[in-house]
């Protein structure tokens, strides 16, 4: 049972509470919802469903899908499946991790950019494959990757 | 395949029978074949994990592990094949892949499974080559428990005991693949934000390297370094079998592991955080080690004779002034049941008065008078080890999870298992968390409540009539009394909804087997009698008593406080409840003692107190600390100060020592043998595990060179001897004999060849029939009014314990828990301007305490609460000394105060 003044949970709709097999879906609407996983959240999905947020957390930590940062502003995707990484995508990823100063993290200090390297991305035939924020860029090469993000960086510059 | 059905199976060419469903581990370990494991523990769901218990099975040929192989009808398996050997080295050989190798400064070395399992198998580093640099820090922000991953083999166990047993879901895998790891939530720290880790070490003990790291003992020896000794845990009634890890030669305990015994509480090795961290009181350099006389304001240091001699010859006097009746003696629940019995015997033989009591009269008193007349036994009525068995629980006025912690993780499991919770407590506890039906009733509205759920299960038929007409009788008595608590007006009186009062109702009267454990909340009551009298009403009424999974269950608070009570530190009884007023135990006792004895029953501790200065002359108190634990401090202080004489024993300086005329230093629980006998009526052996420091004495030692001293022998060098005589005089403890003391055995035990009792009333009650006792509510004495316009109530928390003489003197646990609070609604605090850990000011009538505030849910509106272990922000100043006028405790839970922010 909840404290007679906990926070209602009706924003979870057809949710079953107490049901822990909805914890994947319960999990996607919330990432769908904030962009992420917003740690609060995470704390609250294990409340309504019973389960410990140890357990909610090695759920989220397993499966790619989920993120319990947000996002950049800009989503760079640098396939490395299999054609990609013997067409040089390896360069790419680090060459753009350099230009946007990204160490550990995938996301830089300001927010505009997120970048991910990620299993095959099922163009092989226009490998080194570069997503941007969902438009795929062929034939790519460290040149080419480094001017996709500077001519963002400007546009946005300018937009702001 | 079912229970009994008979199988074979084939191991290494041998042919074992086996019976029922089991694993080809089981069955290899049963028979002594070696099977190595590191994910495997008999007490915790098989996982599989580590792959390495493979053996063969011969018609198939295939690798299985042997951990959750069940065995089938003819099953041929060979565990020495050398694919068996070349798959276990493989499997190891990816392990030591993954595992930093710096065996030379690591904490295991010498306990670690991983690492035996290396030098058995021969292999000296991965073929892959293992780790030669750390590629993770540790993780050790809370003063407990370190995290080593690079250590880690992801057996699981330690989220499955996590899980399993101690129910706390604070830890479990994250990531994935490579970067799999254990942690708690959101990756914090086990102390974090976020983290429902209450420390109490499982983890650690079943970590087969070093991954997990008692923190405090790091750099302090390994395990071969160490000397074991298994006694029984010193803080709650639970009563743990703990092994001490010993370090002799700094006289201190290093480490604790939980002791896995049969017929024990904690059969698993489970602990709390105070059983496994609050050790180090005992060689603290504030422990007493020579006796003390005072000496104008301050005390100098005597030799025992003139200390005895002085303390022989006040007593002396003062009885031959003011006669037997005017010294009075304070027992401990601290203290081994032959100490007890002792100190009931040196005040009874020596002084020659019935003048003995101890803190249970601030506990359970009203419990052991009121079951006394229920039932004819105040005790609890069933065993830990059928908790499981309750298809419903009904907790009330007790927080399990903090007081009697291992007891919760067991209420919890029961719920996790299929058992319907009802929680009944004033503040919004942890199990009210998890609980099918959790009520705030308002404090002191406990038999309202009761009565209520009795009306709706009669007004429902879930009476259980043939116990009644069976087993029962003055039915009639509260029938009509009942009619009156209408689950409309039970809900004006407690502020719970007759939807809720009756949905409690149902799941308790519904179930077959329900069982309810309470505690402090019931009995410290002005009507405590009457409220453990409503809840015998409410057992008997649906017949459950003297089954498994159900009864009425008082958890007693303190290591020995049953054993105390036992033993007769009470000053209406003898040993084994034996009233002083009957003749022919007091005829019995007095030959056994060679002395004539007084036959009036003596004074309760508050009522000692009262006299203080006016009938009592001289105190003795025996390890209490009445200035902490009693109500009203400021006339406890009074008394203190008017006594004629007052001794004082025990291992600190305590507050109350300091109003001592001579202080006697006395041994503490490891360093003594002797027995406690814990909430389950169970005798368990206190074992020597190291000498007293300085000149420090045994309890029983000291009382029996003082009754030398006074002209008497009442023995007590030898535990043995006094267990002996005890068992000669108290026939439920007639079979509990030092050579049987391993069997754990619960009273009554009344002959050498029987094996205890688990349950109570099984066939008869002990007084014949139950009986029904008709109770009606009664507001506490002191109701809030417009000045004084907070309810108080007062308890204990996890970290701490009682007036925190020993625990505050751990560091780990002093570092986690630093601080007196009280806990305040945030409604009250946002109206009063108090802040979450800002300073408050709480007075009554009595006194006034500063404090620092927590603000959240916990209690409700109009209501604080406050433990009561802190001598700088004394709860107890607060208290009022109201008494329940049958058992004499009195009303702890229920003080009228007010709250008001002040500046730091």
């Amino acid at each position: 049972m909840s404290p007679p003044t906990a926070v209602s949970s009706g924003a979870y709709g057809t949710f079953e509470a107490s049901d822990p097999g909805v914890l994947i879906p319960l999990m996607q609407a919330t990432q769908e919802e904030f962009g992420y996983l917003p740690r609060p959240e995470v704390a609250r999905i294990a409340d309504y469903l019973g389960l410990s947020e140890a357990r909610v957390y090695g759920v989220a930590t397993f499966y790619n899908q989920f993120r319990l940062e947000p996002l950049g502003k800009n989503y760079i995707q640098i396939c490395s499946g299999t054609a990609c990484h013997v067409k040089g995508a390896a360069e790419i990823f680090s060459v753009l991790r350099a230009e946007l100063g990204l160490d550990d993290a995938s996301t830089t200090k300001d927010g505009l950019f997120t970048i991910d390297s990620v299993a095959c991305l099922g163009a092989c035939s226009m490998a080194p494959l570069v997503n941007v924020n969902g438009e795929f860029h062929g034939h790519m090469t460290a040149q080419k990757a480094l001017k996709l993000v500077r001519d963002i960086r400007a546009k946005e510059r300018k937009g702001a | 395949m079912g229970e009994g059905t008979t199988m074979h199976i084939t191991i290494d060419g041998n042919r074992y029978e086996v019976g029922g469903e089991t694993t080809v581990l089981e069955v290899a370990l049963a028979h002594g074949i070696p099977i190595p494991t590191l994910c495997h523990d008999p007490y915790l769901s098989n996982s599989g994990a580590c792959r390495i218990c493979l053996v063969e099975l011969e018609e198939s040929g295939q690798l299985v592990t042997s951990c959750n192989e069940a065995v089938t009808d003819g099953l041929v398996v060979r565990t020495d094949t050398e694919r068996v050997i070349a798959a276990r080295r493989d499997m190891l050989d990816l392990m030591l892949s993954d595992h930093y190798l710096d065996c030379i400064t690591c904490e295991a070395t010498g306990a670690c499974e991983l690492q035996d399992l290396a030098y058995q198998y021969d292999m000296e580093d991965s073929t892959f080559g293992s780790p030669k640099e750390r590629r993770h820090e540790k993780m050790a922000a809370n003063p407990f428990i370190e995290f080593d991953r690079d250590k880690c083999i992801l057996c699981g166990k330690c989220i499955r005991v996590d899980r399993e047993v101690q129910c706390s879901f604070a830890i479990d895998f994250a990531e994935r693949g490579f970067g799999t790891t254990v942690t708690a939530s959101l990756g914090e720290d086990l102390g974090g934000e976020h983290s429902t880790c209450v420390f109490c070490g499982q983890c650690v003990d079943a970590c087969p390297t070093a991954a997990l790291t008692f923190k405090p003992s790091i750099r302090r020896g390994r395990d071969y370094q160490l000397r074991p000794v298994t006694t029984v845990c010193p803080y709650c009634g639970v009563g743990c079998q703990l092994t001490l890890k010993l370090d002799d030669s700094t006289r201190s305990v290093v480490r604790v592991a939980g002791a896995r015994r049969e017929n024990s509480p904690n059969p698993a090795g489970q602990t709390c955080v105070k059983g496994r961290f609050a050790h180090e009181f005992i060689s603290h350099p504030d422990r007493l080690t020579v006796p003390l006389i005072r000496e104008g304001s301050g005390f100098r240091e005597a030799t025992w004779d003139e200390a005895l001699d002085h303390v022989a010859g006040k007593l002396t006097e003062v009885v031959a002034e003011h006669g037997a009746d005017s010294v009075g003696g304070l027992s401990s629940a601290r203290c081994t049941n032959e100490e007890n019995y002792l100190m009931q015997k040196f005040m009874r033989a020596v002084i020659g008065t019935n003048n003995v009591d101890h803190c249970a009269r601030l506990c359970h008193a009203s419990t052991v008078a009121g079951l006394g007349s229920a039932f004819g036994s105040g005790a609890m009525t069933n065993s830990l080890d059928d908790l499981a068995e309750a298809d419903a629980i009904f907790v009330i006025g007790s927080n399990p999870t903090e007081n009697h912690p291992v007891i919760g993780s067991m209420i919890k499991a029961a719920q996790a298992a299929g058992s319907k919770l009802v929680v009944a407590d004033p503040r919004w506890i942890e199990l009210s968390e998890i609980a099918d039906v959790a009520v705030q009733q308002r404090p002191g509205s406990d038999v309202a409540l009761i009565n209520g759920m009795i009306h709706v299960i009669l007004r429902d038929g879930l009476e259980d009539q043939e116990f009644l007409r069976e087993r029962t009788e003055n039915f009639d008595a509260i029938r009509d009394i009942v009619a009156d608590y209408t689950p409309q007006r039970v809900a004006e009186i407690t502020g719970i909804s007759a939807e809720d009062i009756e949905a409690a109702a149902h799941i308790y009267g519904g179930a077959d087997r329900a069982s309810m454990y309470f505690a402090m909340g019931i009995t410290q009551h002005h009507t405590g009698t009457d409220n453990v009298l409503a809840l015998a009403n409410l057992a008997m009424l649906t017949g459950n008593v003297g089954r498994p999974g159900t009864g009425v269950n008082p958890l007693r608070g303190q290591n020995n406080v049953q054993g105390a009570c036992d033993m007769g530190a009470l000053p209406n009884v003898y040993p084994g409840y034996q009233p002083v007023t009957d003749e022919a135990a007091r005829s019995k006792f007095s030959e056994a003692w060679g002395t004539p004895l007084p036959g009036e029953p003596g004074l309760t501790i508050v009522e000692m107190l009262k006299a203080a200065g006016s009938d009592i002359r001289a105190l003795y108190i025996m390890g209490e600390n009445p200035f902490l634990s009693d109500p009203d401090q400021n006339h406890v202080v009074k008394a203190l100060e008017s006594l004629d004489f007052l001794v004082v024993q025990d291992i600190f300086l305590t507050e109350t020592a300091e109003f001592a005329d001579v202080i006697f230093p006395a041994a503490s629980f490891a360093e003594k043998d002797g027995t406690f006998t814990n909430t389950e009526r169970r005798v368990q052996r206190v074992q020597f595990a190291l000498p007293a420091p300085g000149e420090a004495k045994g309890d029983g030692e000291i009382l029996s060179l003082l009754a030398r001293r006074m002209g008497h022998e009442i023995g007590g060098y030898a535990f043995e001897d006094v267990l002996e005589e005890v068992r000669s005089l108290t026939p439920s403890y007639a079979g509990i004999a030092p050579e049987r003391l391993h069997l754990g055995l619960q009273w009554p035990c009344p002959s050498l060849d029987h094996p205890g009792t688990k349950i109570l009333h099984t066939e008869g009650f002990a007084r014949g029939r139950g009986r029904f006792h008709p109770t009606v509510h009664m507001p506490a004495a002191e109701a809030p009014d417009e000045e004084y316009d907070f309810v108080l109530m007062t308890g204990r928390m996890l970290y701490h314990y009682h007036t925190g003489t020993m625990t505050r003197r751990s560091t780990a646990i002093n570092e986690r828990e630093p601080r007196a609070y009280v806990e305040i609604n945030q409604e009250d605090a946002r109206r009063l301007g108090v802040t979450d850990e800002g300073r408050v000011e709480v007075a009554s009538r009595r006194g006034t305490v500063t404090t620092w505030a927590r603000v959240g849910l916990t209690v409700p509106p109009g209501h604080l609460f406050m433990p009561f272990h802190y001598a700088e922000s004394p709860a107890n100043r607060l208290t009022d000394t109201v008494l329940d006028p049958v058992a004499k405790i009195p009303e702890l839970k229920v003080s009228a105060v007010k709250i008001r922010a002040v500046q730091d």
